[in-house]
Order: structure tokens, then sequence, then C-alpha cells
């Protein structure tokens, strides 16, 4: 019987089937004057980004309320449910990573990866966490050991006990919780795109719970809600990041640092992205992260070795202690009483992961192929809490060795958090050094996010298309500084604080997103391995 | 004169550039060359193909299909770029590298508003500046 099908070969076309979508990347799009782009992704986004930016600068205070009491009624509402998904993400990527699952590679047996191990790694923390770490590795163990402003579990500040508190609970806001939220959709989209073939948009996670109507209105929405998210999240970070940075050189230099100099500051930054923009991936954001990974290093080494080589040590060793010592009753969402620490830090922190989740998970996507589930996720885990387990040691630490021996402004206490890693810096050598390297720091991590966000909008509104005209990620790049200076220079802190709450709102709906993408990954993953079981006994 | 003529193509937009396709292959005609068709392409799923090895395969059909139609030689070049967008003019010049070729037939593409922003010079002027091989621009 030559034309007798073999079961398994039966059953290969049966579950080929079920990804074989008429849809075609880009049959949405609108081409005109040399553009390419999404309809109605692009306008709709574009039209509300307009929209949110005019109202919260003809009504500043208003906008401000509005948005902020909509996040303060998330984080205490929803508190528990955030920290939750937080949890459920955790142990979800941890599953994946021992079960036969891990096996399976992104972009099929045979792909290979793209970048170096070292390319990648930098690039990772060059989307979204760089900036973080440079503003918040002195500020936030140091907030915590002095009660700047609550303390995890409400230990007494100033203590024994409060700085391996302070340590542990700064690793575990920076640590594995985040890399799992953004690892979740990043190998979603890595998976679905280059293992299934579907566009490399948000919605098309959704593929096996909605089958073809992602492609509709639901699919429209997610994306919509994602560009959002990313542009206000971008646009906001970039005007209050030129407000810290203009404080930092008026700190260091006696610069003014009013509207001209932040003004000044958008531009360059904006620049600079421009370039790294249309010189591509290779030559644009893993130049910079490449540059930026090894100025960070070096910052670090030198205040490692600066400060004490020894302190250091135990300052390590009680950062990994606080992290083990501390990680189960801070990611309790239950009978907490540490009111201020849990819901203005440890609530409001994921619900910032979780609205950046779509812009740095779809970054780490892009660059991800050739690599398992297994190495991607062990890789996106453990390495940057490793690292970043290292950096709170030396900075944080530096940070709460100064206050405790009485040295310089930090014993003082706290005054402005911008100014902090400053501060810190003076008490060890080479200060006006070190301090504009950190400056430099903060600008590139600017640069390299702003770059790498214009990349994923731009792919978001083009309807999955990584080839749509650069003219598009022109646009989105000048589009967050114009935002961020029309903001500061027109509406001030306000404006700024009112689309950032925005920005941050998005954590929630994006939190049930990230529920169903957990379902729906899992259901895509037991596909292929399905399929290449099948595959394996012919 | 001429024994490689590379023909750069965009495999969604074969259309656009039917005039270019038959300046090629008159030219193969008459000096007997070759001609070898180009494509840069992305790994993510885009609207030739899904994957970049169904990329290649839909090339090499259509190096065949203007093989028979116009009874010249053909192969097929797939060149994959991690962002193809902004890299273009880079691999379209490793493409001649690679396929040795001493003639490039290409044609213009319609101007856009980037064009007219002088935001981003046409692939066409950026090859024959950096090329020491003849660039045909059809128009």
């Amino acid at each position: 019987m030559p034309d007798a099908k073999l079961p398994e070969q039966e059953l290969i076309e049966e579950l080929e089937q079920v990804y074989d979508t008429d849809y075609q990347v880009g049959q949405d799009n609108v081409e005109r004057y040399g553009l390419d782009m999404h309809n109605p992704v692009f306008f709709v986004s574009a039209g509300l980004i307009v929209l949110f930016v005019l109202t919260s600068l003809v009504f500043p205070d208003e906008a401000k309320v509005g948005l902020e009491a909509t996040k303060a009624w998330i984080q205490v509402v929803f508190d528990g449910l955030l920290l939750s998904a937080g949890n459920v993400f955790l142990v979800f990527c941890l599953a994946l990573i021992v079960l036969p699952v891990g096996n399976i590679r992104i972009g099929g047996d045979d792909a290979t990866p793209d970048f170096s191990l070292l390319s990648w790694f930098a690039m990772l923390f060059a989307a979204g966490i760089g900036i973080g770490l440079m503003f918040w590795g002195v500020a936030e163990p140091a907030g915590y050991y002095t009660d700047w402003y609550g303390t995890p579990l409400d230990i007494d500040g100033f203590t024994d006990e409060s700085r391996r508190a302070a340590l542990g609970a700064t690793l575990f806001h920076w640590g594995m919780h985040p890399w799992a939220i953004y690892a979740v959709v990043a190998l979603s989209l890595a998976f679905f795109a280059y293992n299934k073939g579907l566009p490399l948009t948000i919605r098309s996670c959704f593929y096996p719970l909605l089958g073809d109507r992602v492609w509709g209105p639901i699919g429209n929405l997610i994306d919509i809600l994602a560009v959002l998210a990313t542009v206000f999240g971008l646009a906001t970070s970039l005007g209050f990041g030129a407000q810290q940075a203009a404080a930092g050189l008026g700190f260091l230099f006696g610069v003014e640092g009013g509207l001209s100099t932040q003004l000044i500051i958008i531009a360059s930054v904006t620049g600079l992205a421009l370039i790294s923009v249309l010189r591509g991936i290779d030559g644009g954001v893993k130049l910079l992260s490449n540059i930026n990974m090894t100025m960070a290093l070096l910052l670090m080494l030198f205040v490692i070795v600066a400060g004490s080589l020894v302190s250091f040590g135990a300052n390590l060793v009680e950062t990994v202690r606080g992290y083990a010592q501390y990680l189960i009753p801070l990611s309790n969402p239950f009978g907490r009483e540490d009111d201020i620490f849990y819901h203005e830090w440890t609530i409001f922190y994921w619900a910032w992961w979780i609205s950046w989740s779509p812009f740095v998970g779809m970054f780490i996507a892009r660059v991800s192929r050739g690599r398992t589930v297994r190495q991607f996720l062990t890789a996106v885990l453990i390495v940057p809490t490793l690292v970043t387990s290292f950096w709170m040691a030396a900075f944080g630490g530096s940070g709460i060795d100064q206050i405790e021996a009485g040295v310089g402004a930090l014993a003082d206490g706290i005054t402005d958090d911008a100014l902090v890693l400053f501060q810190m810096l003076e008490n060890l050598p080479l200060a006006s050094i070190t301090s504009m390297l950190g400056i430099c720091l903060v600008l590139v991590f600017f640069v390299t996010s702003s770059d790498s966000g214009s990349l994923v909008i731009d792919s978001i509104t083009s309807g999955g298309k990584t080839d749509a005209p650069v003219t598009q990620r022109v646009f989105w790049a000048t589009t967050q500084g114009v935002i961020a200076a029309v903001l500061l220079s027109l509406g001030g802190s306000a404006a700024l604080d009112a689309l950032q709450a925005g920005a941050v709102s998005t954590g929630l709906p994006f939190t049930f997103v990230l529920l169903l993408m957990c379902v729906s990954l899992t259901m895509g993953l037991r596909h292929e391995r399905r399929l290449n079981l099948a595959i394996e006994r012919i | 004169m001429y024994s490689k003529i590379m023909v750069p193509v965009e495999l969604d937009h074969t259309d656009r550039i039917e005039r270019t396709l038959k300046v090629a292959a008159d030219l193969a005609k008459i000096y007997s060359s070759t001609v070898v068709y180009v494509a840069i392409h992305g790994k993510v799923p885009n609207p030739v193909a899904r994957t970049p090895e169904k990329f290649a395969a839909e090339l090499d059909m259509f190096a065949r299909e203007q093989g028979e139609r116009f009874g010249i030689q053909t192969s097929a070049l797939p060149i994959a770029s991690n962002d193809p967008a902004a890299e273009i003019d880079a691999r379209l010049i490793e493409a001649v590298r690679r396929s040795k070729a001493d003639l490039v037939v290409m044609a213009s593409h319609v101007p856009g508003v980037a064009d007219t922003l002088h935001l981003i010079g046409s692939h066409a002027a950026k090859l024959v500046r950096q090329l020491d091989i003849s660039v045909f621009v059809v128009r």
C-alpha cells in the first residue's frame, strides 16, 4: 500500500494544521509615502498618544490626580493579585527549566544564536533595567537601612538585621521575579514567532487560545495597549531621567540644572538614539550595550576595590543570605503589615515591571533566536540575578557602610534620591571621574532604552514586520523625545507624574495578559514537543 | 563583458521591478551571463515566508522561474540579517562580494516621505558610491 500514510505522518499533518493560519504578516498594513504601517494599530496608537499628551498638558493637575488615583487604587486593591502573579511567573519559568519542554530550541533544532553570550547579556540589561540599577543601586538599600520610606517587613533601621534585609529586599525587587516577568513575555514572543511562524507582535502569543480571532479587535487592543505603555513608560522615564541627570550635573559641576539643561539632555539622548536606530541592531544597540556593560563593570570593580574588598565580601554574603532568608516572607501576599514597603515599593515595582514587559520582553525575544528554552530561562533568570547581587553588594553595601561609619552626606540621611549615587562616590577616590562615568552610563542606558523601545514599537505598529522602513523607527524615537520635552516644558513634573502613573497602571491589564500568556505558551510548547516526538519517530 | 549580474529583489514586491527583471535578462542574453537574484531577509516571519528556510526556498523558486521565463542561467542568494531595514546597504555590498557579481542591475525605489526629508538616501546611490563594479539603476 504505497499511498497509505503512517499514523505518525497523519499526526504530524494534524498537528501542523493547528498553526496553519491564513493570516499573512503585514496583510492589514497600509503602504503609502514609503511607509508601512498596521491599520488600525499605528493610527489609533498615534492618535491616543496625542490625545493623552494634550489632556495632560491642558489639565495637568486633574490628569495627575485622576491617573495617580488609578495607580494607587491598583496598588491597594490588586496588591495580592500582582504579588501572586509575580510568584506564578517565577514558578512557571522554573518549571519550564526542569520539564522536558526545556529541550525545545527557539527557531527550530537547526537554529544557531545570532549574538554571542556576552553581547546578549549586555543587551538584556540595556533594554530595561540598566538605568534602574544606576539610580537605585545605592539609594534603595540605603533607603531601607535608614528607614527613609518604609523598611522591608518593618524591620527596625540601622541594625545588622536591617542591613541584611535591605540588601536582600533590594535583590528581591531586582532579581528573579522581574526577570521571570520579562522571561514569560520574551519566551512567548520568541517561541510563537520563531517556532510557529506567527508575526512578532504581542497578539501572536494568544493564537493557541483565540485562533484567528487574534488578528481582529482583541489583538488590536492588546497591541495598542502595549504601544501606549511602552511609549509613555519610555517618554516619562526620559523626562525624569533628564531632570535627574541635570540635577547630577548641577551637584557635580555647579551647572545650572534648569529646563534648558534638561532639554539639551533630552535632545542629546534622542539624537544618539536616532543614530543608533539608523545603524541597526548590530551597529547600534549591540555596540552601545557592550560599551555600557564594560563601563558598568569597570565602575563596579572600582567601587569594590576603592571601598574595601573585605567589606564587599561581607556585603555579598549578607545580600545572598538576605535574599534567601526573606524571599518567601517578601513574596507572601497574606497578612502583610509593612504597608509602606509592601505597597509603595514591592507592588509599585511589580506593576512597573509588568507594564514594561511588552517592551523589554519583545526586545529580548528579538535577540534570543537559537537558544533552547532551558538555556534561555536559566540565563535570563540566573545570570542577571547574580550580576545584580554583586552590584547591590558593591553599591548598596558601600552606601550602608558609609552611613554606618558616619562618613559623607549620606550619613545625614537621604535628601534627594537622584543624588545618592554621587554622594556615595564622593567619599571614594577620583570622585569627579567616577561621577562623570556614572552620568555617562545613565545617559547611554537611556539611549539604548529609547533605541530598543523604538524597534519594539515599530515592530508592533507595523504588524510584526522587522523590515519596515527605518523612517518609522526614527518617528518613534523622535516621538519619545518630543513627548518628554513637551511635558517638561509645558506641563512640568505634574504632567510627567500623570502619564507615568498612567503607564504603570497598564500593569494591571497586562497582569491578566501575562497570566493568559503562561497558559497559551504551555499549550504551544506541548504542541511543539508532540510534533518533535512524532517527527523523531519517523 | 559581464559574467555575473546581481539583481536585488524584494520577493513581496516583484511586480514593481518588472522592467528591472527584463533589463537584467536582456543583458544576460547579450553577454551570456548568469543572473543571481539576491534578497535580504530578517529571521522573524515576514510576508514572504514564515521561516528563513522557507524564504530561501521561495527565492530559489523565483530564480528558477525567471530562468525558464527568459531562457537564461539563474541562481539565488538569500542573505539573512538581524536587522534588514537598517542593514540593507551593507548586506547588498556583502552580496556582491559573495556572489562575485561584476554588474548590479537594480530598481530605484519609489521616493517616499523619507527621501523628501533627506533622511535616508537611496540604496542605489550608496551602492554606486561604495562599489567598484558597474551599477545599472532602472527607473
